[in-house]
């Protein structure tokens, strides 16, 4: 009876990662064929255009790197900082427990919420405008909550013994977290940021809620220049009626992919070197 | 370590061994601790301790597990200070200054007062970069060379030198367990302590890797205070000059090693190391 009951468990657990799986692959299948035939290098080097067959993602793609970079350059440093001060200095007090909490909250929050607040605080008080600036800011927000919670995840895991080695040394507390703590944890906020940037990267709302336009002729050079990122840029084309457009969105979705998924090889890759640092 | 193995005429014998001239004994007063008592939380840990631990000698202390000697051990370098929740009354003076006054940096005592854990915990780092951090972080160093001749001199003094010396730059975590505790002690020494303190050092080593570091031990008390926490008794009975036996957080008995192993004055400590109890 407990046998069968165990394999019950089996195959309801199989199934449902069957039925997961199948979804996304459906979802995929159908991306790749409707857009695989638009796919090609000039469509990743021309710029929007009228003309669906014309029409590039260039300005949208280099839009989303300079983007979701200084959103990763922006979030982790803030990230760590908050978390080791909440999991290495303030864990017992009552203000950290009450920062702690609304931290949770705040990755339950609609990211169109974020973007209502960038535009208040970013674009309008601060005056970044309209900018690659406020835009990483704004999802910076969005993505510190994650970035946050998974540094002290790692930081707990980091063990006592690590610690009390390096204060037997005469190390101070920021020694110890700075040399041996912070690089043992590292593997685990890597993990976060990559978490959190691969939601970054695929957010629109809040981007177009600060004003991120959906056609620009330009790509961004600097970070206070105007941009447009693939989401936005396959929202437009979704949003048209012509057929050939849609394509083109299927074809921007794929772009989209295969951009989340270099900048996941690349953190993995930093994440393993870090590993390997303490292996043999 | 079985009852039948811990019968006192053996011990008596291995004791001479390290037995130290009588008038080594009279060593000056490296360790006072007067009347301390020490809470964790609620809890009483320790009760009453007061002992004087002689310079260039070797110290050890025995008991039980959850005796308080670990504990004890804990309070001279003040690691206990970063368990939240803990809390010491009475005194402990090193050199005669009080540790637990409130103007005393606990960075500069840990640098007088090395550590060496029950858990050989080398750092996720090269071998090389294990003895450096130390050095490093209080600006023991100013050039490359002397850092290296610095890290050379260590792992020499911890005796590990020869088997490492070809691989200071592969991790410390690729050593056996008797390396690293070897290369914990090199760590321990390389800024330069006056006081080693050792807990259980060779507990979770195989009996060559503990005959190393007992060595090793007996080698080091020659320019250190040694004070080691041990379970086992022949190992005490070995390495130490002065025996402290600890029992639920009060110091039962101190005295010379071999009047401890022979001829305790009290009854629960001869219950102890005759093996009837604990």
């Amino acid at each position: 009876m407990r046998k069968r009951a165990d394999l019950i468990f089996q195959i309801v657990s199989l199934s449902t990662l069957v039925i997961a799986l199948s979804a996304l692959a459906a979802l995929i299948y159908d991306i790749v064929k409707d857009g695989a035939s638009r796919l090609s290098w000039p469509f990743i080097t021309n710029i929007a255009s009228r003309n669906a067959n014309e029409a590039g993602v260039y300005h949208a793609l280099m839009g989303s790197i300079w983007v979701i970079a200084l959103t990763g350059a922006l979030a982790l440093p803030v990230g760590v900082a908050a978390a080791i001060y909440l999991e290495e200095y303030g864990s017992r007090s009552r203000l950290a427990r009450f920062i702690e909490l609304n931290i949770a909250n705040l990755a339950a929050v609609p990211s169109i919420i974020y973007g209502l607040l960038g535009l208040g605080l970013f674009v309008r008080l601060m005056g970044m405008g309209q900018s690659v600036l406020a835009g990483a800011a704004t999802l910076a927000l969005l993505a510190l909550p994650v970035v946050i919670l998974s540094t002290r995840e790692a930081l707990r895991t980091v063990p006592k013994s690590i610690r009390e080695g390096s204060y037997a040394l005469g190390a101070t507390k920021w020694q110890t977290i700075w040399h041996q703590v912070l690089p043992m944890a590292m593997p685990g906020v890597l993990t976060g940021l990559i978490l959190a940037l691969s939601r970054s990267i695929g957010e629109t709302a809040p981007l177009i809620t600060i004003g991120a336009l959906t056609y620009i002729p330009f790509a961004p050079d600097s970070v206070w220049s105007k941009f447009t990122v693939l989401p936005i840029q396959v929202f437009n084309w979704v949003s048209r009626p012509q057929t050939d457009f849609k394509a083109n969105a299927a074809a921007g979705i794929l772009v989209l992919l295969a951009l989340l998924l270099s900048m996941n090889a690349i953190a993995i890759i930093v994440r393993d070197r870090y590993q390997r640092q303490g292996r043999a | 370590m079985t009852a039948a193995s811990s019968k006192i005429p053996s011990l008596s014998g291995i004791a001479s061994r390290s037995g130290p001239s009588p008038s080594a004994l009279d060593a000056p007063v490296k360790i006072g601790v007067d009347a301390m008592n020490f809470y964790y939380g609620e809890k009483r840990a320790l009760d009453g301790i007061s002992i004087q631990i002689r310079a260039n000698l070797v110290t050890a202390f025995i008991g039980p597990s959850g005796c308080g000697k670990s504990t004890f051990l804990r309070t001279l370098n003040r690691m206990n200070d970063i368990i939240p929740g803990t809390r010491v009354e009475g005194t402990v003076r090193i050199d005669g200054e009080s540790i637990y006054d409130p103007g005393v940096d606990v960075v500069q005592l840990r640098r007088k007062v090395g550590m060496v854990f029950q858990k050989s915990n080398p750092f996720p780092k090269s071998i090389f970069e294990n003895i450096a951090y130390g050095l490093r972080i209080n600006g023991l160093t100013t050039s490359k060379a002397e850092m290296a001749d610095r890290v050379e001199e260590s792992l020499r003094q911890a005796a590990i030198w020869d088997e490492v010396k070809d691989r200071l730059h592969e991790s410390a975590l690729a050593l056996s367990g008797g390396q690293q505790q070897r290369l914990c002690i090199a760590r321990a020494l390389a800024i330069k302590p006056e006081i080693l303190l050792m807990d259980e050092p060779a507990s979770a080593l195989d009996p060559i890797a503990t005959q190393r570091i007992e060595e090793l031990v007996y080698e080091l008390k020659k320019n250190y205070t040694i004070v080691i926490v041990t379970h086992n008794m022949q190992q005490a009975a070995r390495v130490s000059d002065f025996t402290a036996f600890f029992w639920l957080g009060r110091l039962v008995e101190f005295g010379r090693t071999d009047k401890i192993f022979t001829a305790p004055q009290e009854k629960l400590t001869e219950d102890y190391v005759t093996g009837r109890c604990g």
